[in-house]
C-alpha cells in the first residue's frame, strides 16, 4: 500500500510492472524496440606470467555505429577483469553487479578475490534468466591459484581456455590465435598477439571497429592500455571548413542568469568574546 | 512501426569549450499527424543539468516525474545538486530496472560537472550508458543527426557557434524526417548563464 | 506434411553509399569501393560506378547482382542506340531509360538504388535519382544506399536548392566550383564512413566537366 503512494528507491531486482502493457503493444503490431550491441571482437589468452585481456571500441545498433570509443574491458576486482559482449545494458550492469559482490566479499574475507568466484557469481546470474541476460564474457585475472581465463555464455556454461574469443568477430579474432598462439609466451610476444587478433576483428568484421583496448594482468600487478593502438584515425578533414549559407532564424532568446554559489566559511573565533 | 516512432522526435546535446548545448524539435505527433507543435522534450533538472527525453511521450513524462523526485529526495538528503555523472547513473539504474519490460525512451543528458566541465551522454531505453567527448543523439532522426553532427562538429567552440552549429544540425537533420520538426528549442548553458532559444523551422 | 516456407530471399545487400553533385559546366559522382553482406567484408575494392555513355555515369548501390545485371543491359541498350542513330545517348535520355528499365520489372524488382549523374545537351551538370522501381527527378545533389540518410542533411545545409515549384524555373545546380564539390564529397563520405558500417574503405569520385573525365581516390576507414 504504501509502496504505491511513496516510490522509495525499491531493494533490488528487476520490475516486471510495464511487461503486459508492452506486450499488449506487441500484439496491436507495435515493434519491440533493438537494444544497443557491442557487435564485438574480444579475446583473452594466458601468458608465461599471467593473463591478457583485448578488446575493441565500438558499439552499434543496427547498421549505425553509436559510440566510436567504448570501454569493454570492465572491472571486476583490482586483480580480475571482464571483456563484455552483446547487449551493452546487460553486460555493463551484469559486471558491475559481480564487482561489488565481490568487493563486499573481500571486506568480509579480507583476502584477495578469486577467478573462480567471479566465474561463479557470473555464470549464476545468467543461468537464472536462462539466456535473457545477454551477456557473452571473458572473464581473466590472476589470482592465489595462478592466472585464469574463463568464457562464459549467455545461458550461464562456461569454459576454461589457454586463449578465447568472443562476439561477432570472434571467428576472425580466433583464426589468428590458432594460428600463432603458443604455451608460455613473453609480455611483449603476448600484447602484440591480442593486438593482432583484435585488429583481425576490427577490420574483418563490420560489428568491430575502432581502436584496441588491452588489460595485462601479471601476479600483484595491472596494466590497462586503454586506447593500445589507434588503426583508424579520420582519413580527412577539410582545411577550410564548412560556414553556414543560411543563418537560423531565432524567434525567442531567453537568458538566465546563474547565480554564483555563494561559499560561507565559518569564521570561528568572530562571535567569541 | 518502432514503438518509438510513435510520437516523433530528435534530440541533440553537443560539448564546447566550457559549455554545452541540447537541443530538440517541438512536434509531438501520433504517427504521422501532428497533435502539438510547442511540445517540450527538453527538462531541467536544476541550473546546470538538462534531461531530454526521445521516444514514447507517455514514458517519458513518466520517467521524468520519476526522475525529478528521486532528484529532489538526493537534494534533501545531501543538500546539494546531483552531478552530471550520478544523475546519468541514477537514469541507468531506472532504465535498467526494468529490463524486460522497458520505458520506451532514450534519454540525452547533458550537464555541467566538477569545475564546471562538460559532460554529455545517452543511453539505450535499458540504460546503456554511452559517454562521448563530442556529441550525441537521439530520436526518429537520429541518423540523419549522426551524419549532420559528424560533419559539422569541431572541438572547442565557444557558446554562440555551438548556438549555431547545433540549430543547424538540428533543422537540416528534421527536414529529412517526416515525424520530427516544426521548429527547435535550443538550450545553450555556460558557467554563467543559460540561454535558452526557440528555432523557427520548416512547418511540414 | 508439414507447411513448408520459403525462407530463402532472392535479394541481398551488399550496402554503401552513393553520391552525385551537379555544378554549372560539371558533375561529380562517387560512391565507396566497400562491398559487404551481414557482418562480413566481400570485397575492400569493388566499382559501383559505371559509365554509360560519354557524358552520363551510374553509381548504384543496393543488391549486386542485380546492379551488375542492371548495368548489362543498360550498356546493351546504349550500344543498340549508337547503331541506330550513330551517336553517345545523353544523359537525361539515359535517365529515361533507366527509370523504363527499372519500372519494366516493377513487381520483381531490380535491388537497385540509383544516382545518375552526367552534362545535359548545354553541357551543365545533371544528377537523376531514382527509387527501385524507376521514379525519377532531376535535381541539383543526390545521396543513394546505406549512408544516404547521415549524407543527405549535411548536403541540404550546404547546397540547398530552390524549390522546383518556383515561377519562373530556377536552376538546380550548385554554387560551388568543381574543387571545393569535390572537396564536399570527401567530407560527407568521410562523415558517414564515421557512423555506418556498410561505407568505407575507399572512395571513388568521377568528375565529368567540358574537357572529359577524371577520376580520383581517397582513402576510408577500413574497419
Amino acid at each position: 500500500m504504501s509502496k504505491a503512494v511513496v516510490d522509495l528507491p525499491p531493494k533490488g531486482g528487476f520490475s516486471f510492472d510495464l511487461c503486459r502493457r508492452n506486450d499488449m503493444l506487441a500484439k496491436k503490431g507495435v515493434n519491440p524496440p533493438s537494444f544497443r550491441k557491442t557487435g564485438t571482437t574480444i579475446v583473452g589468452l594466458i601468458f608465461q606470467d599471467g593473463v591478457i585481456l583485448g578488446a575493441d571500441t565500438r558499439a552499434t545498433e543496427g547498421p549505425i555505429v553509436c559510440d566510436k570509443n567504448c570501454e569493454k574491458i570492465h572491472y571486476m576486482a583490482p586483480n580480475i577483469y571482464c571483456c563484455g559482449a552483446g547487449t551493452a545494458a546487460d553486460t555493463e550492469a551484469v559486471t558491475d553487479m559481480v564487482s561489488s559482490q565481490l568487493q563486499l566479499h573481500r571486506y568480509h574475507t579480507g583476502r584477495e578475490s578469486r577467478v573462480v568466484t567471479a566465474l561463479t557469481l557470473l555464470k549464476r546470474h545468467l543461468f537464472s534468466y536462462q539466456g535473457h541476460v545477454q551477456a557473452a564474457l571473458v572473464l581473466g585475472g590472476v589470482d592465489v591459484t595462478g592466472p585464469h581465463l574463463h568464457t562464459i555464455y549467455p545461458h550461464g556454461s562456461t569454459d576454461t581456455l589457454p586463449y578465447a574469443t568472443m562476439g561477432s568477430g570472434s571467428l576472425a579474432a580466433m583464426a589468428v590465435f590458432e594460428s600463432k598462439y603458443k604455451e608460455g609466451l613473453t609480455r611483449d610476444e603476448g600484447i602484440q598477439l591480442v593486438a593482432e587478433a583484435i585488429c583481425s576483428g576490427i577490420f574483418n568484421d563490420l560489428g568491430s571497429g575502432s581502436n584496441v583496448d588491452i588489460c595485462v594482468i601479471t601476479k600483484g600487478h595491472k596494466d590497462y592500455l586503454r586506447n593500445h593502438l589507434l588503426p583508424n584515425p579520420r582519413t580527412y578533414i577539410s582545411e577550410k571548413g564548412y560556414p553556414f549559407p543560411k543563418k537560423i532564424e531565432v524567434l525567442l532568446t531567453k537568458i538566465t542568469p546563474l547565480k554564483e554559489k555563494v561559499e560561507i566559511i565559518e569564521a570561528g573565533d568572530a562571535m567569541e568574546e | 512501426m518502432s514503438i518509438f516512432e510513435y510520437n516523433g522526435s530528435a534530440l541533440i546535446a553537443m560539448v564546447g569549450k566550457n559549455c554545452f548545448a541540447i537541443a530538440s524539435d517541438r512536434r509531438l505527433g501520433v504517427q504521422l499527424q501532428t497533435i502539438a507543435t510547442d511540445f517540450q522534450r527538453i527538462y531541467k533538472v536544476h541550473d546546470k543539468l538538462f534531461l531530454g527525453l526521445s521516444g514514447l511521450a507517455t514514458d517519458a513524462q513518466t520517467l521524468y516525474q520519476r526522475l525529478v523526485f528521486r532528484h529532489k529526495l538526493y537534494q534533501l538528503r545531501e543538500e546539494r545538486d546531483m552531478k552530471p555523472e550520478t544523475f546519468a547513473s541514477l537514469v541507468s539504474a531506472l532504465l535498467y530496472e526494468k529490463r524486460f519490460g522497458p520505458y520506451f525512451c532514450q534519454p540525452v543528458i547533458a550537464g555541467l560537472g566538477d569545475g564546471d566541465k562538460p559532460f554529455i551522454c545517452t543511453m539505450d531505453s535499458i540504460g546503456a550508458k554511452e559517454l562521448a567527448k563530442d556529441f550525441v543523439v537521439a530520436g526518429t532522426a537520429s541518423e540523419s543527426l549522426y551524419g549532420a553532427c559528424e560533419s559539422m562538429f569541431k572541438p572547442d567552440m565557444e557558446a554562440e557557434e555551438l548556438f549555431e552549429t547545433v540549430s543547424q544540425a538540428l533543422l537540416s537533420s528534421v527536414d529529412r524526417d517526416c515525424l520530427s520538426g516544426w521548429g527547435g528549442h535550443v538550450y545553450v548553458v555556460t558557467p554563467t548563464e543559460i540561454r535558452e532559444r526557440i528555432l523557427k523551422g520548416r512547418m511540414d | 506434411m508439414t507447411k513448408q516456407q520459403a525462407n530463402w530471399s532472392p535479394y541481398d545487400n551488399n550496402g554503401g553509399s552513393c553520391v552525385a553533385i551537379a555544378g554549372r559546366d560539371y558533375c561529380v559522382v562517387a560512391a565507396d569501393t566497400r562491398m559487404s553482406t551481414g557482418y562480413s567484408i566481400l570485397t575492400r575494392d569493388y566499382s559501383k560506378i559505371s559509365k554509360l555513355a560519354d557524358k552520363a555515369v551510374l553509381a548504384s548501390s543496393g543488391f549486386q547482382a542485380d546492379i551488375k545485371a542492371l548495368q548489362k543491359h543498360l550498356a546493351a541498350r546504349h550500344l543498340i542506340y549508337q547503331h541506330q542513330h550513330n551517336k553517345q545517348m545523353s544523359c537525361p535520355a539515359m535517365a529515361q531509360l533507366l527509370s523504363n528499365t527499372l519500372y519494366y520489372k516493377r513487381f520483381f524488382p531490380y535491388y537497385a538504388f540509383n544516382v545518375l549523374g552526367g552534362l545535359d545537351n548545354e553541357g551543365k551538370g545533371c544528377v537523376f535519382t531514382y527509387d527501385a522501381v524507376g521514379s525519377y527527378e532531376r535535381v541539383g545533389y543526390s545521396a543513394q544506399g546505406s549512408g544516404s540518410t547521415l549524407i543527405m542533411p549535411f548536403l541540404d545545409n550546404q547546397l540547398k536548392s530552390p524549390s522546383p515549384l518556383l515561377l519562373p524555373a530556377q536552376d538546380a545546380v550548385t554554387p560551388l566550383s568543381e574543387l571545393e564539390a569535390v572537396d564536399l564529397v570527401k567530407t560527407v563520405f568521410v562523415s558517414a564512413t564515421e557512423r555506418d558500417i556498410y561505407t568505407g574503405d575507399k572512395v571513388e569520385i568521377v568528375i565529368l566537366n567540358a574537357e572529359g573525365e577524371r577520376r580520383e581516390f581517397m582513402d576510408l576507414r577500413k574497419d
